[in-house]
């Protein structure tokens, strides 16, 4: 089927997320819509899929104008999406996720899941997705919902179906996988668009790929063109790939972490045994594929997650089994990965949220009362110095752009001497002057000597700002490696593969003169059980 | 690191709640019914008047039969702690094995101290069930709500409505039916406020749910005393509903009275879980109304209308609590007062988390309360050395224990209390 | 999704800018305006049920001035009365007043309770268990009790704050270890406490010597709260006033304060920010109790001066209208006290006078929680919408022809 958008605008109140968008999406095409984080990519395919209506502009389907009103109608129309935060109800079987809305009944309403168990087994089978009908949808890996979701399109019969970031969750293996059940749905007549700003992904499967800023369609390329050409193109200048950091010079090890285990409530080791240090001067960055451990870690490190075993010694000092409280006191700055949940309250006021975990210490708090002064003066001293965007230091958190709340986050942490400071995805939403912002006073920060822990599922992030990298895989430190190790190399150890074999492998692919997300499958997971044994 | 290492290890193991609430409950059993009870005998008679044929009256030594539950029961406490070392979760089967004996061991302990040391236990059941009718129905509505997501407190409010109204029209049109129609229609009017202003006008459900209570309190003590009180004979006299004795099944001892000599309502208790049951998990209707009681967003996306689907839910609930509250003015009370409802929807909210969102659960819960309910009533005749206060209590102890300790872990609805806006 | 919108929001759109918009549309002028479409639907309750209004509305036909003129009367007469009875008559001038002051006093006490709880993110249904609770403890060191003037009614004041901090606390402690939704467990606190009061006034520690009666010997004249001559106002109020001026202080500049409201906003965020949220929750607990509490001190050291088991009567849950009403600030709910206890005052003179039942003052006053929950409906109502539905247009009209 033919989509075709003509001039699609969406505005919330008085700001366009989507301004005159025209995209044509061919039969059976992998039509890639790459931008930013919050250039607007979700917002347009969710007025593509009917829960949003267009503010301005006309959908046509094979030519002819359609109107969506829900997405009951786009699916209807042979529209299928599959969202970045799955739409799947946890709590129920697969078999009921997928019946839900389209039921099979038997007379009286009477479910029949049987029909839907058959339809399941049927695409399960042909695309080879292994995916049991009964199973209860949290207890499947997120690479399996996945599929579940593929497979709810499937059974509405998608003739374009919408990927919205769908590899974000995914590990490196997964995502290959993906991209082949991607070319397979394709071969059947499936048209695709898919949502990324993962510029090696989107180069390898796509047919046409369509460039969005700001809300904004900027143009469409072919795949052949440059990773620099794309990344200019999707944040609108040239990318100054070089922070020009000068180079570490280590001290003492000052966080010593050693064996530290956790397990969940649920029995699952989620951090298994992690050993390592960060000198005085040095940024170490944890890299890895979202869900490896990485929250697991910060979170024990900091006090909020329960830990099984293990010592985190900070300049001697034992941090496990301490309070939050006395953690953050003994020199600890952190920067919280979700900063609208736990970074800021986002109703307070910014100069509130500006002394969030300082307002009991001098001078913003004596005994039980506040000194509301020092903490204006202190506020108005931040917001200066953090260039923080905003008319006034009593609005609150929430009417802040993603950016700025960022920075009033990393300002609040960095305002007072550290021992030692972690980071958790510090850049993530955050537009592209801000970005460099934040990474300057990141190295600004280790320049201090203070020991840094950077947590990025973003690469570039990694190499930009890091010393030493190590990665966790499944919970465990997948090996350290130098700060300026190659892409290709991280890239297979965030799938398992242990260092010395990622760096054999990847020059023997660079010899061989192929990029490494083409590797085949079976290659790769054969060097994974080759690394288990 | 000695500390450290040792302190945490604990969040591996289940909770501890369970096995420290078995035995606690096993040492209360061995130690005060069982060595310091009374060492007479409790008495307990399975038949009532007109059963089919007989059955021996059960004969229990008071401190005999509790020291030796109260062994069994230890006996659970020390599995249960075994369980957990062993990383498993204490199983439900043993928590219903460890509350139906601690039921039977309270019962021989305070029947063998009473004054009489004999009661009917037929009677004691069917009591239960009599008082448990209006707890099921409010517990179905709150069990119809919270499934699609709207928390509904105002189920003393509706029971109070149904009361009222139910007792208006059937003394007004002299027909008992006509009084449970409108009792339904009363019910759903309450529920239409509450899904008018948590739905559309996105106020908090508990704020609403709390308010409503008050509302409906204000306005049926209102009309009783302007209207009601002004000529009784004529709008505070309800026609009662009968009670359908069905012959030869009703003279089955102890059941018989329970299941085959019921008022319609009675029936229609038993129907209305089957039917609650049925349709919430084996229909198409009952898959969409838990999809949007769990993830609305996601039944949006299937083209599910959330709030649609919670509307008439909430509507729907509020019909079968309505229902519900007619049982006190057609079936067990003579006349409509103030407050005749006497706050058991909120007894009724509590069998909803007892029950664990389960229709049946809900049923079972609501039994149990009811069986606490009238064991006070009969314990009050017996004269036990136990004031009746404390007995009256045991619902809301029971449930204070049940939300902490055994049920702190089970999972309502998710997306319950939170309101569906569309972007 | 919030990611896509976040990052650039208009400067216009941030609060506060207007404050010509805030004081026409924001909750100010909708508050009033739902008390007065609450009161006009409550009148029309009383009118209907009138008997002249229902004999006028048999020839309503022929002579229809009749049925409105009654319909008027039947209202206002009640409203009247209910003025009369709070406020100001001619009889008696101001004195009604120090009624209304009197009836308030555990209203904004219980209230200020509520609101506590609310900034903390807790649901404290459970004010009726803690003033039962915080009366009991306080009454029997009234009572039983023989100390000094001065220290005897501090006793009493501090027994009576106890009591409510253990019933409240208890709830917060189970909410903390356990994770039971306090809702629930507030609402069976106070049956427990019904019950329980209930048990106590059937002993013989809470009896008159020799009597039978259900009620409690009268609290020492050393216990009481010293009143108004000639009326049953006492410094109870006072205290009201001061633990409003704590509350107030506590939110605004007090590091307990500052707690309360990030884990009542966000918990993960304060419990991030190394704030300890199980102890707030226990606290913000214990407090609410407290102050329920104090309404209960209230109650038996001042309005009452002795404890029966209705001691509570319905101000456990006017306490939670009286919170919703004040928005949960403490300057708001002691106003919004003030208002149902005028209410509540005028409703005893309105029952003797037009033999319009109290029962109408609950229909009120959650029928204004109700529309003040609610801005859009009470726009609605007086046709506020209609403007801004045209001015949203306006501005998107315009933004798109930028």
């Amino acid at each position: 089927m033919k989509l075709e958008l003509r001039g699609i605008s969406k505005a919330f109140g008085s700001f366009y997320a989507n301004k005159n968008i025209d995209l044509m999406v061919d039969d059976a095409q992998i039509h890639c819509l790459l931008g930013e984080n919050g250039a607007g990519k979700s917002t347009l395919m969710n007025v593509l899929y009917g829960l949003y209506q267009p503010t301005e502009g006309e959908i046509l389907l094979d030519g002819k104008p359609v109107e969506f009103s829900g997405p009951g109608d786009a699916m209807a129309a042979g529209i299928g999406m599959v969202h970045q935060h799955f739409m799947l109800v946890p709590v129920f079987t697969v078999a009921e996720n997928i019946a839900l809305g389209a039921e099979t009944t038997k007379a009286g309403g009477v479910l029949d899941l049987q029909d839907t168990r058959k339809k399941i087994r049927e695409i399960s089978d042909r695309y080879s997705f292994d995916v049991d009908p009964d199973a209860i949808v949290e207890d499947l890996p997120v690479g399996v919902q996945q599929r579940v979701e593929i497979i709810k399109a499937l059974v509405r019969e998608a003739k374009i179906l919408i990927l919205d970031e769908p590899t974000a969750v995914l590990t490196p293996q997964e995502t290959d996988e993906l991209l082949e059940i991607m070319r397979q749905l394709k071969a059947n007549g499936t048209s695709i668009v898919f949502i990324s700003h993962k510029l090696r992904e989107v180069r390898a499967v796509s047919d046409v790929i369509t460039v969005i800023r700001r809300g904004e369609v900027i143009d469409s390329v072919s795949p052949e063109s440059s990773t620099t050409e794309l990344a200019n193109l999707m944040v609108g200048r040239a990318v100054e790939l070089n922070l020009n950091k000068a180079p570490a010079t280590p001290g003492d090890a000052v966080l010593q972490v050693k064996d530290l285990t956790v397990v969940d409530p649920a029995g699952t080791t989620t951090l298994n045994s992690v050993t390592f240090d960060i000198h005085e001067g040095e940024i170490l960055a944890v890299a890895g594929v979202q869900g490896n451990g990485q929250t697991e870690l910060t979170e024990a490190i900091l006090g909020t997650q329960p830990v099984t075993a293990g010592s985190v010694k900070l300049a001697g000092e034992e941090l496990v089994g301490k309070s939050v409280k006395q953690v953050l006191r003994s020199g600890l700055g952190f920067v919280p990965e979700d900063r609208s949940v736990h970074g800021l309250v986002t109703e307070f006021s910014i100069e509130e949220n500006l002394v969030l975990d300082l307002y009991d210490r001098a001078p913003f708090g004596k005994g039980i009362s506040m000194n509301l002064d020092a903490i204006k003066k202190n506020a108005t001293a931040q917001i200066k110095d953090f260039d923080v965007r905003t008319d006034n230091p009593l609005n609150p958190a929430s009417s802040l752009s993603g950016g700025n709340q960022q920075k009033v986050v990393m300002a609040r942490e960095l305002s007072r001497d550290l021992k030692l400071f972690i980071a958790s995805q510090p850049t993530r939403g955050v537009d592209v002057g801000s970005i460099e912002f934040l990474h300057r006073r990141i190295v600004a920060e280790r320049d201090k000597g203070t020991p840094v822990m950077i947590v990025s599922t973003e690469l570039d992030e990694v190499m930009e700002l890091a010393d030493r990298i190590a990665v966790l895989y499944k919970g465990r430190i997948n090996g350290i490696v130098p700060g300026n190790t190659s892409r290709e190399v991280l890239g297979l150890m965030m799938a398992g593969v242990s260092a010395e074999e990622a760096a054999e492998q990847a020059e023997f692919t660079k010899s061989d003169n192929e990029p490494v997300e083409a590797a085949p499958a079976g290659e790769r997971s054969e060097n994974q059980e080759g690394e288990g044994q | 690191m000695t500390a450290s290492t040792l302190q945490p290890a604990i969040n591996v193991l289940p909770s501890k709640k369970t096995p420290i609430i078995l035995s606690a409950i096993a040492v209360i059993v061995f130690f005060c019914f069982g060595l310091l009870g009374n060492s007479d005998s409790a008495h307990f008679q399975l038949n009532s008047a007109g059963d089919a044929f007989k059955l021996p009256e059960l004969v229990f030594p008071g401190k005999a039969s509790n020291i030796v539950i109260g062994l069994l029961l230890i006996g659970l406490a020390v599995y249960s702690w075994l369980q957990r070392k062993k990383s498993k979760l204490v199983a439900t089967w043993m928590i219903a094995i460890a509350a139906v004996l601690f039921v039977l061991s309270f019962l021989i302990w305070v029947v063998s101290g009473a004054d009489i040391t004999t009661i009917s236990l037929a009677s004691l059941l069917a009591g239960a069930v009599v008082l448990a009718v209006p707890l099921v129905f409010g517990s179905l509505s709150g069990v119809l709500c919270e499934r699609a997501g709207v928390v509904n407190i105002a189920i003393e409010g509706q029971l109070l409505g149904g009361a009222f109204t139910a007792a208006l029209v059937s003394s007004l049109t002299k027909n008992a039916f006509a009084g449970l129609i409108a009792a339904g229609i009363a019910g759903a009017l309450v529920s239409l406020i509450l899904a008018l202003f948590s739905i559309k006008y996105v106020v908090n459900q508990i704020i609403v749910g709390v308010v409503l209570n008050v509302l409906v309190s204000g306005i049926t003590g209102f009309l009783f005393t302007t209207v009601m009180q002004e000529d009784p004979e004529l709008y505070n006299k309800p026609v009662h509903l009968p009670v359908i004795d069905i012959p030869g099944l009703s003279a089955i001892p102890v059941i018989g009275p329970i299941l085959f000599k019921q008022s319609v309502i009675g029936y229609l208790m038993y129907l209305a879980v089957f039917i609650v049951w049925f349709g919430l998990f084996k229909t198409k209707w009952g898959l969409r109304v838990r999809a949007v009681g769990e993830h609305p967003k996601a039944a949006d996306t299937l083209g599910i209308k959330v709030n649609r689907t919670r509307f008439w839910n909430v509507t729907l609930g509020g019909i079968v609590a309505g229902i519900g509250g007619s049982f006190f003015t057609l079936v067990a009370i003579d006349s409509f007062t103030k407050e005749i409802s006497g706050g058991r929807g909120f007894i009724a909210l509590a069998a909803v988390i007892f029950g664990r969102w389960n229709p049946i659960g809900a049923f079972l819960a609501a039994l149990l309360f009811g069986f606490a309910d009238n064991l006070q009533v009969i314990l009050t005749i017996i004269g036990t050395p136990v004031p009746s206060q404390f007995m009256a209590m045991m619902p809301y102890l029971v449930t204070i224990f049940a939300v902490a300790g055994l049920v702190g872990r089970s999972r309502g609805p998710a997306a319950a209390g939170e309101p569906y806006v569309k972007e | 999704m919030s990611e896509t919108k976040a990052p650039v929001v208009p400067d216009s759109e941030k609060p506060g800018n207007d404050l010509l918009k805030q004081i026409t549309q924001g909750p100010g002028l909708v508050s009033v305006l739902g008390v007065i479409v609450a009161l006009v639907i409550g009148g029309l309750l009383i009118a209907i049920t009138d008997e002249k209004v229902a004999q006028t509305a048999g020839y309503f036909f022929a002579r229809p001035t009749d049925f409105l003129s009654e319909l008027w009367r039947a209202a206002t007469e009640s409203y009247v009365a209910l003025f009369n009875g709070a406020i100001y008559n001619s009889a008696q001038g101001f004195k009604p007043f120090l009624e209304t002051l009197t009836v308030s006093t555990p209203l904004i006490c219980a209230g200020l309770g509520v609101a506590v709880a609310f900034r903390a993110g807790l649901f404290n249904i459970g004010a009726q268990g803690q003033i039962i609770i915080g009366s009991v403890l306080a009454a029997y060191v009234g009572f039983a009790w023989h100390l000094p003037l001065g220290l005897h009614l501090l006793l009493v004041i501090v027994f009576g704050l106890i009591g409510g901090a253990i019933w409240g606390g208890l709830v917060g402690l189970l909410k903390a270890k356990t994770g039971a939704h306090e809702v629930i467990l507030t609402i069976m606190f106070n049956y427990v406490a019904v019950y329980f009061i209930d048990f106590l006034m059937n002993t013989q520690a809470f009896r008159r010597p020799g009597g039978t009666n259900p009620i409690s010997p009268i609290l020492d004249s050393t216990a009481v709260f010293p009143s108004i001559p000639g009326s049953r106002l006492h410094l109870g109020f006072v205290m009201a006033v001061l633990l409003v001026i704590f509350v107030s202080w506590m939110f605004k500049r007090s590091t307990v304060g500052f707690e309360f409201r990030a884990v009542g906003h966000n918990p993960e965020a304060a419990k991030t920010a190394g704030i300890n949220v199980a102890r707030s929750t226990i606290i913000a607990m214990a407090m609410a109790g407290a102050l329920a509490g104090a309404a209960g001190v209230a109650q038996v050291a001042g309005t009452e001066k002795v404890l029966t088991s209705g001691i509570a009567g319905s101000l456990g849950f006017d306490a939670i209208t009286v919170a919703l009403l004040g928005r949960s600030t403490p300057w708001g709910t002691f106003f919004a006290g003030l208002l149902f206890g005028a209410f509540q005052a005028g409703a005893v003179n309105m029952q003797i006078t037009t033999g319009t039942p109290i029962d109408i003052v609950s229909v009120v006053q959650s029928l204004i929680v109700l529309f003040i929950a609610a801005p859009p409906l009470v726009k609605a109502i007086f046709g506020m919408n209609r403007k801004k539905k045209r001015n949203a247009k306006l501005e998107t009209t315009q933004a798109g022809a930028k």
